[in-house]
């Protein structure tokens, strides 16, 4: 055993006591949602389910509007995503496979944009969506949500096409393909895992967005699930903890899955990918 | 083509030269002018009735009317003379710099830290961060509301296990600074995975040699830290650190719903939350408009930094 063996254990100790508590709250939610009322309400609490129960997952997905507002993140989510990936592919083309002038505004344009805090949107999105009648719609929550993926998209795209090969384009041109052709057939699937990346980052901001979600939708039928789940609670005197932490771990099971997919694309998008953008 | 050329007149083939020019010169604008189109409609309009709203009484008539009335200036004038919007400024100023340097320091010592431990424990904990991550902000705070609610959260139960002192039913929900301090317990938390994954692969880009090299040459530990270590992960930490303070200034979502909309008065105000209470929740939407400039100048004079680093970044290639 030498000094080095030594202090890398007590490393590996501090490394999994952190690991403990980074975790508890997440093992924490699990847990209760598991748990049965009477173990859930006791004063001295207890780690593990003793009887394991689905009861809370049943109530939760009981309480009003639950699967409407579920249908409502879907649609918002997918909409928001499809329009800016489409959008944000033609920019990143430009981005990364020209040189024109304004090319730097433009790309200014799209970093500062994503600075603008969304709290400092609220009053003129809300005034101008009013104006339109786009308060209480999907429509607009869809409208608010692009204002945020759409320049993280641009910024982020780059970054992927830039890592493909320029042989490879060039040779599709050699063999008589015209640009048109040679990024349709070339560049496409080249991107697509970077697309992917992108779409997926972009599905777990719009499904996570709370803010506006709470200002412009009313009717709980037309809400999207965060603002369901924040609103659980509702006025009661009694929590229903463990309905709570049921319905919380079923919010979250969609982007803890997407996340784990792209994992080590995310660190690759946001260092190596946006840096090189 | 090269008769063609010869049989042209030469005006008509330079001009014939920059029509095509031309045309492949769009390309680029036309790409990119769909985006262009869409946030000029969806951000860049709403963002001058911003001005415009800033300077007209608008209350719930104008919203129904969609028309406010001009009074100028008034609104930055009862902003600048209200005494809550400076201690809620400052508040959102000192709660924002807790909030980064913690989440800074703490996420740099992880990262230092996962060079050090064993693969398994590496991977063990970066799982774990990853999960945390994508914890979304709704839920987390959810989770801390049952963690720490007074009856019988699992927070007062553990610091009283270990003996922090007797917090038998603390009411966390208290005090100002303890509902603050709450949020950001659940902010730092929440934004630590990212941090930390990100320096941790910064300082992977350390050159192993150059490590050695030093170390060979008898420098000290903490000396190789500092000369060959920091030199390199430093843009990473000017970027995080430059995103962070952009994000825990405007943060919303976190305060307003651990603290409970009950319990928000103007003792516990952010700046996000003080002008969704001002603009949106009393109709005051000339106001609301006012402090959110204020606002948005604030946070584009921090973010200059932030964008002219990522700009000489891009240069690069």
């Amino acid at each position: 055993m030498s000094v080095r063996n030594a202090r890398r254990n007590a490393w590996n100790v501090v490394g999994v006591a952190i690991f403990v508590v980074m975790i508890f709250p997440v093992f924490w939610m699990v847990s209760t949602a598991f748990k049965s009322d009477d173990q859930i309400n006791a004063l001295t609490p207890t780690w593990f389910p003793l009887h394991p129960t689905l009861k809370h997952f049943r109530d939760a997905l009981a309480k009003p509007y639950f699967w409407d507002d579920v249908k409502n993140s879907v649609i918002v989510v997918l909409v928001t995503v499809t329009i800016a990936m489409v959008l944000a592919f033609l920019a990143a083309v430009a981005l990364s496979k020209y040189r024109f002038t304004g090319r730097k505004l433009f790309i200014v344009l799209v970093i500062g944009v994503q600075m603008l805090p969304g709290a400092g949107l609220i009053i003129p999105l809300y005034v101008v969506l009013a104006r339109y009648h786009e308060v209480n719609t999907l429509t607009g929550v869809i409208l608010v949500y692009l204002t945020g993926v759409l320049p993280f998209s641009v910024w982020t795209l780059p970054g992927f096409i830039l890592g493909i090969p320029k042989d490879l384009e060039e040779a599709a041109m050699v063999d008589g393909s015209t640009r048109l052709g040679a990024f349709a057939r070339i560049l496409l699937p080249l991107v697509a895992p970077g697309l992917v990346a992108t779409s997926v980052f972009a599905f777990i901001t719009s499904w996570n967005e709370y803010i506006f979600a709470r200002v412009l939708l009313n009717d709980g039928s037309k809400q999207t699930i965060t603002v369901w789940l924040s609103y659980f609670l509702g006025t009661s005197r009694e929590t229903d903890w463990g309905a709570l932490m049921a319905a919380s771990t079923l919010t979250a099971i969609p982007v803890v899955v997407f996340f784990l997919l792209i994992q080590r694309r995310i660190a690759f998008g946001l260092t190596a990918g946006a840096v090189r953008g | 083509m090269a008769s063609a050329a010869e049989t042209t007149p030469k005006w008509s083939r330079r001009r014939r030269f920059t029509w095509r020019r031309a045309g492949q010169g769009a390309v680029p604008y036309a790409l990119v002018a769909p985006v262009v189109v869409v946030m000029g409609a969806i951000l860049g309009y709403p963002l001058y009735s911003l001005v415009r709203i800033a300077l007209d009484r608008y209350g719930l008539t104008e919203l129904i009317q969609h028309k406010g009335v001009y009074i100028g200036l008034k609104n930055f004038g009862s902003v600048l003379h209200d005494s809550v919007f400076w201690h809620t400024l400052l508040r959102t100023i000192v709660f924002a710099a807790t909030n980064v340097g913690l989440t800074m320091v703490i996420g740099t010592l992880l990262a230092l830290l996962l060079v050090r431990i064993s693969t398994w424990v590496r991977v063990l904990l970066t799982a774990g961060l990853v999960l945390v991550w994508s914890m979304p902000p709704v839920v987390a705070v959810q989770v801390w509301n049952w963690m720490i609610n007074s009856e019988n959260g699992v927070l007062n139960y553990i610091l009283t296990e270990l003996h922090f002192g007797n917090y038998f039913q603390h009411n966390w929900m208290q005090t100002p600074l303890s509902q603050l301090g709450m949020v950001t317990t659940l902010i730092v938390w929440g934004a630590l995975p990212f941090v930390v994954i990100t320096v941790y692969a910064a300082l992977s880009q350390v050159p192993r040699e150059l490590v050695e090299a030093a170390e060979i040459d008898g420098a000290r530990s903490w000396r190789v830290f500092l000369d060959v270590t920091v030199p390199v992960i430093t843009p990473v930490l000017l970027i995080l650190t430059s995103l962070s303070i952009l994000w825990d200034f405007g943060v919303f979502t976190q305060a307003y719903l651990l603290i409970g909309q009950p319990h928000i008065t103007s003792a516990n105000y952010l700046m996000g939350i003080y002008l969704f209470e001002q603009g949106y929740v009393n109709a005051n939407f000339g106001l609301g408009a006012a402090i959110s400039i204020l606002m948005l100048v604030i946070v584009a004079a921090m973010s200059v930094v932030y964008v002219r680093r990522m700009l000489r970044i891009g240069d690069v290639t």
